[in-house]
């Protein structure tokens, strides 16, 4: 039975849901780190940017990302240029859709950790010799553990979860840009409910058992 | 930025503390010049929001001031105008914040090694051991802050302060956030902090109890500005300042121990003035105690041979006399070099024709240890 899973999709879908994650952990700490201690008037301008993932149809996300990453688009003209190469329907314009899509997903839980955190614990660390480099590591990153764990989970589960904009930026070539998501509607359209069936219903077991060992880990931490 | 090792050196003077800080301060411009001594301890006092917080937080460089010059001792820690200054992990001073502030993911061992860790070997004068026993947290060493009673962790809290081997010691509040019982639990420990280290402590406080039994020196804060700075008998005894007209205005006196008298159950001690009586004590805090007289338990005789049932009697001479409020006197008193306030009628100051200069018997009705 195994063997009639096509593991290809699978493959892609965890590379991309693993190097989106790290890509936004890298680029969101510093941000939601920013937004957390600012008192500068863009603050809800960027947070409202920010966020604009979470309400825009999936496709309308991927639609403006085409045109950005497309050859003749900002950002693909550019990389054209630099690699000679194209962003779009490649696995890295796929990677630079997905950090965008879930951007939210990383910023609101991080932010939300540092500003329930305070300033206090990082001026007492000051007043204890330690540098700004040192207080982040041995006093924010502790305390704030459970936000980052909020935010690396949620990060790679929607990146996983996601069809709208990968089916506009990805273009579906095997092994390369069609993930789980898609291809299990590739393979309904196709009437393959076998292989669809199978595929889906691990993508749900696989869901429910990140939430779960999310909510179990965080509700120890808070105890 | 400047490393503390490479910061500016001035010449060697008496030990002391001089700052100057200005900012914007919500409704009122922060400006304080202040210059105190280099030991003991020093009480910043005043009503809350008249800025004694911020004048500590600048200390530390937690709030930067727009205008700021800061040296303690012969390092200069920040001067503005030349563009110094120092981010507060590259001072060398120790705070304690009113509320406890331990690492709540770190043990208390962990917590005290924290500061430790990160203090040059060279400048460490002050060991784990040392402080552990000087502040009596050895059985709480390796218990979780949330484990502990608030009093316990500000104690923690100062010996970790302490373990960086300051070269000030900053407290804010320490003792405003906790119960009775935790703060006649620590306050022993400060009075021991002062008489066993040589650490400047500056003390931001605005209770009269802890001011009374803490403070040498003392500065008062109004509104943003530094109404007043000076030795603690001095300033509250200064007519010009508000604490010599409170209702329970009075002075603290340091007074050795002499001895007890077992016959009438007193204790007897002495200062510099003359000697005092008060009922027999068990314990004695040290050699060395604090004794409150207040203004109104202070009364005035132009003779000694009076047959009277007070004990304590003080030869001394009138140095001020101020009428407040309306029909009574407020009289400033030299027994030796101690000041002393009496509160008396406006009309028993005329029937026995007091003026400056003139000598005469305070008669302390009633005195308390602090």
């Amino acid at each position: 039975m195994l063997e009639t899973i096509n593991w290809l999709p699978v493959w892609v879908t965890l590379k991309l849901a693993t190097v989106t994650t790290l890509i936004l952990l890298l680029i969101g700490t510093p941000i939601a780190w920013w937004l957390a201690q600012t008192k500068c008037w863009c603050k809800t301008l960027i947070e409202a940017a920010v966020s604009l993932p979470l309400v825009l149809p999936p496709t309308v996300l991927g639609f403006y990302l085409l045109i950005l990453l497309g050859p003749q688009g900002p950002l693909g003209s550019v990389w054209d240029w630099l690699t000679g190469h194209h962003l779009a329907f490649t696995f890295t314009g796929l990677v630079i859709g997905s950090v965008i899509f879930s951007f939210p997903f990383v910023v609101q839980p991080l932010q939300n950790a540092f500003s329930a955190l305070g300033s206090r614990p990082l001026e007492v660390a000051a007043t204890l010799r330690a540098s700004p480099i040192d207080r982040f590591l041995t006093v924010v990153l502790p305390l704030t553990r459970p936000g980052f764990l909020t935010a690396t989970t949620l990060a790679f589960a929607h990146t996983v979860g996601e069809f709208g904009v990968v089916l506009m930026i990805g273009g579906s070539i095997p092994g390369k840009t069609q993930v789980l998501s898609v291809y299990i509607y590739e393979q309904v359209e196709m009437l393959e409910f076998q292989q669809a069936h199978l595929l889906a219903g691990g993508m749900l077991t696989f869901s429910f058992l990140i939430l779960l060992i999310l909510y179990t880990v965080n509700k120890r931490w808070y105890q | 930025m400047i490393d503390s090792t490479t910061a500016t050196r001035l010449p060697a003077l008496t030990p002391q503390i001089q700052g100057r800080f200005q900012l914007a301060l919500g409704q009122f411009n922060f400006d304080v010049n202040f210059q105190i001594p280099g030991r003991g301890i020093t009480a910043i006092f005043g009503h809350s929001g008249s800025g004694k917080t911020t004048l500590l937080r600048c200390i530390a460089g937690l709030e930067r001031a727009t205008a700021g010059f800061l040296q303690i001792n012969d390092h200069c820690w920040q001067d503005d105008s030349k563009g110094i200054f120092l981010a507060t992990h590259q001072r060398s001073l120790g705070y304690v914040f009113q509320e406890a502030s331990l690492f709540p993911h770190l043990t208390v061992k962990q917590n005290l090694e924290y500061g430790l860790r990160r203090t040059p070997l060279a400048q460490r004068k002050i060991a784990l051991v040392e402080v552990i026993e000087l502040l009596g947290i050895s059985l709480l060493l390796s218990r979780r802050p949330d484990r502990l009673s608030g009093g316990e962790r500000q104690r923690v809290a100062i010996a970790r302060a302490l373990l960086t081997s300051p070269q000030l010691l900053l407290m804010d509040e320490p003792l405003t956030a906790l119960d009775d019982q935790s703060k006649a639990e620590i306050l022993p420990y400060l009075e021991k902090l002062h008489e066993e280290l040589a650490i400047p402590l500056l003390y931001v406080t605005h209770s009269q109890q802890e001011l009374m039994r803490l403070a040498d020196y003392m500065l008062l804060m109004n509104q943003g500005q530094l109404i007043g700075g000076g030795p603690l008998s001095e300033m509250l005894t200064r007519f010009d300042l508000p604490l010599s007209h409170a209702h329970e205005a009075g002075v603290v006196i340091e007074a050795n121990f002499l001895t007890h008298d077992e016959e009438f159950h007193l204790t007897y001690l002495e200062f510099s003035g003359g000697q005092l009586s008060l009922p027999r004590q068990t314990l004695l805090p040290g050699p060395l105690v604090r004794v409150r007289i207040q203004a109104r338990d202070v009364s005035l005789a132009l003779e000694n041979e009076i047959r009277s049932s007070i004990l304590n009697v003080l030869a001394a001479t009138i140095v001020e006399i101020t009428e407040e409020p309306p029909g009574q006197w407020l009289i400033k008193l030299a027994v030796g070099e101690i000041l002393l306030l009496a509160r008396i009628t406006a009309k028993s100051g005329h029937l026995l024709q007091l003026q400056p200069g003139m000598a005469v018997y305070a008669r302390v009705k009633s005195l308390a240890l602090l």
